[in-house]
């Protein structure tokens, strides 16, 4: 293990022992008092979830007329949300399974979390496809493979199943891989638990984890398995997403730079989001020492590193609309930027293009208040790219007589704020119930864990 | 005492007395061996000669199923069962096939690393006898164990006791 000088922020604060780790992360969940501002969060969630409840019950009432949808903007907040929500769950995966295989030991600590993370976006993302069905009791049989009493099958040449395979594929991996990593943490909660009923549940859980060397042996051959199927996997179910834009022929959709310039623009708007929720966390239950600024200063980093290939993404976007010299193409590039909704890719280009420039500096990079607002801003901004992509590319494609405006409705809006509800409510029940830390991970960097070879 | 003995488990207070403990126990020719530890140590699978897992090949089997089962599917429900022309795309428009199948692979691959880690460990388990040992407890969070288990060939009660406790370690007994 590689020693970092002092002077230097750590990835853990000095003097922890394998007692203090597992107490602290372990106390979380087990004995310290909840503290206020969790109830405040839960609140906030609950109540943006019944939101969507509601939203949900009245959209299968009245169908998809409730929102602002028309021919030709026939896909609009459904899509854009999904975008937003699934591109949000790459960074958990990111970190987890990338930074794994690249021994970026910083990932440890915010690695749990981040894939908590992955697979809330991916539930909240994975709602949008089956309720824009308008009757999805209707649908499935076009989104899944099963023998119908019509004989029918999907249609296997799609970009939209190969999404349906995609994010449910991502979703359970993400789910096992979580999963997995949990179990050495749930014995530790179950050993440390008080009260039969907490016991036995974290027991069952845990699955008789009993932390044998020969376990261990099959499990860091699982983890590293895991680790390795994961990283095509995310490179995949984005490239998959941009793919129902690009194989279509509407102009501003049909671009061979987007897969990349779609993965990299996932990463960027998950690491803006584990910021979003790192910041308030290590707050609220004092990890400073496992969140560190060295942390936040990596993540910074990498925001303004896929900032980068995603302002190339936009570049080449208009370049090659230029360059084709085909008249719809040039059409929608100015349209985008000068038409009705041009205002949008202005206040995009300003969330995204300048904004992430911050990071540069290192004073942005390790201010907490001015990391968080970067985040909040580039959150923002990859929600109206999405916007962008979706909307200004329909509401003008080839013929004038066709065109068409598109506003959202209070039920467009609800739906969308009801799926954040959905997402916080499971993140802050996440965090009171479970290790929001990985407990077993964090002993590994502890200097105690080092074995000399002398001693041994 | 009234129940049969699973073995002799030492507590050790460090990671490193842990793994010179393994070397030597496994020198001095114990095979059922086994360590408990908070977190998975390198050196101390190398100590107990634990060699490859035998998951990668599980993992392997089951991708393969995943590719075929995923190209299957496609091929016979396109081709085969209800064939359709759509734009004027080939039956087995293949190119269109590769992307369900290397979800399908994905997805076995996983599922088998997930549940052969489960079957290979005999998870889930809820009872097993060293959990009886003083103080196991602590091996979920700073302490590290040895054990050697009463089925071992040269398994000797009190020789064991001494040899477990000549390497530094607080002995206990776990019994069935």
């Amino acid at each position: 293990m590689a020693s970092t000088p002092h002077s230097e922020p750590q990835i853990i604060a000095p003097g922890h022992t394998f007692a203090t780790v597992t107490d602290k992360i372990a106390s979380i969940v087990l004995l310290k008092k909840t503290p206020y501002g969790w109830f405040v969060g839960l609140a906030v969630g609950f109540g943006l979830l019944n939101l969507l409840l509601v939203s949900l019950a009245w959209l299968l009432i009245r169908g998809v007329g409730i929102w602002g949808l028309n021919i030709p903007i026939g896909w609009a907040f459904a899509i854009i949300n999904f975008v937003w929500w699934i591109g949000i769950g790459h960074a958990g995966t990111l970190i987890s399974a990338i930074l794994l295989l690249l021994r970026q030991q910083w990932r440890m600590s915010i690695n749990r979390f981040a894939e908590a993370m992955t697979l809330f976006a991916v539930a909240c993302a994975g709602l949008f496809p089956i309720i824009h069905m308008g009757r999805p009791w209707v649908g499935m049989y076009w989104l899944f493979p099963y023998p119908n009493t019509m004989g029918l099958w999907p249609n296997f040449k799609s970009p939209l199943i190969w999404d349906v395979f995609a994010v449910s594929t991502y979703a359970l991996v993400s789910l096992m891989f979580w999963f997995v990593g949990l179990i050495p943490d749930l014995a530790t909660l179950r050993d440390r638990a008080e009260g039969r009923t907490r016991k036995w549940i974290y027991g069952v859980l845990a699955m008789g984890w009993r932390g044998s060397a020969r376990h261990w042996h099959n499990y860091e051959t699982a983890y590293l398995i895991l680790a390795g199927l994961a990283t095509p996997l995310v490179v995949s179910v984005h490239t998959v997403v941009s793919f129902d834009f690009a194989v279509a022929t509407v102009p501003g959709w049909h671009a061979t730079i987007f897969p990349p310039y779609f993965v990299a623009g996932a990463i960027y708007a998950g690491f803006a989001m584990v910021l979003t929720l790192a910041i308030p966390l290590r707050k609220l239950y004092g990890l400073e020492d496992f969140i560190t600024t060295k942390h936040l200063e990596n993540m910074g980093k990498v925001l303004l590193a896929t900032s980068l290939i995603v302002v190339y993404g936009y570049a080449i976007e208009a370049f090659m609309a230029w360059y084709s010299g085909n008249t719809f193409e040039r059409f929608m590039l100015w349209n985008r930027m000068f038409g009705p909704y041009g205002w949008t890719y202005w206040v995009l280009l300003l969330c995204n293009l300048a904004t992430p420039q911050l990071m540069w500096f290192k004073r942005f990079r390790t201010s907490v208040p001015w990391l968080f607002a970067v985040a909040m801003v580039v959150n923002v901004g990859m929600w109206l790219e999405r916007f962008v992509i979706v909307v200004t590319s329909l509401h003008r494609d080839f013929v004038p007589s066709s065109w068409g405006m598109y506003s959202p409705t209070f039920w467009d809006w609800a739906t969308f704020l009801g799926t954040i509800g959905l997402f916080l409510t499971l993140f802050f029940l996440f965090i009171r119930l479970l290790p929001a830390i990985s407990i077993f991970e964090m002993r590994t960097l502890l200097p105690g864990a080092r074995i000399e070879e002398d001693e041994a | 005492m009234s129940r049969p003995l699973y073995g002799l488990v030492a507590e050790f207070g460090s990671p490193g007395e842990l793994v010179k403990a393994a070397r030597e126990v496994h020198a001095a020719g114990y095979t059922k061996v086994d360590a408990y530890t908070p977190y998975p140590i390198e050196e101390v699978f190398e100590a107990l000669h634990l060699g490859r897992s035998h998951l990668p090949k599980i993992v392997l089997a089951g991708g393969i199923v995943g590719l075929a089962g995923g190209w299957g599917l496609q091929y016979w429900t396109s081709v085969i069962q209800y064939p359709m022309n759509i734009g004027g795309r080939p039956f087995n428009a293949w190119p269109a096939f590769v992307i369900p199948s290397f979800e399908t692979t994905v997805l076995l691959a996983a599922l088998s690393a997930v549940l052969g880690m489960l079957a290979l460990n005999g998870l889930p388990r809820p009872y097993h006898p060293v959990f009886n040992a003083r103080n196991f407890s602590a091996a979920s969070s700073d302490s590290f164990f040895l054990c050697i288990e009463a089925a071992d060939p040269r398994f000797d009660r009190e020789s064991v006791r001494k040899v477990l406790a000549g390497l530094g370690g607080d002995v206990s007994e776990a019994e069935e």
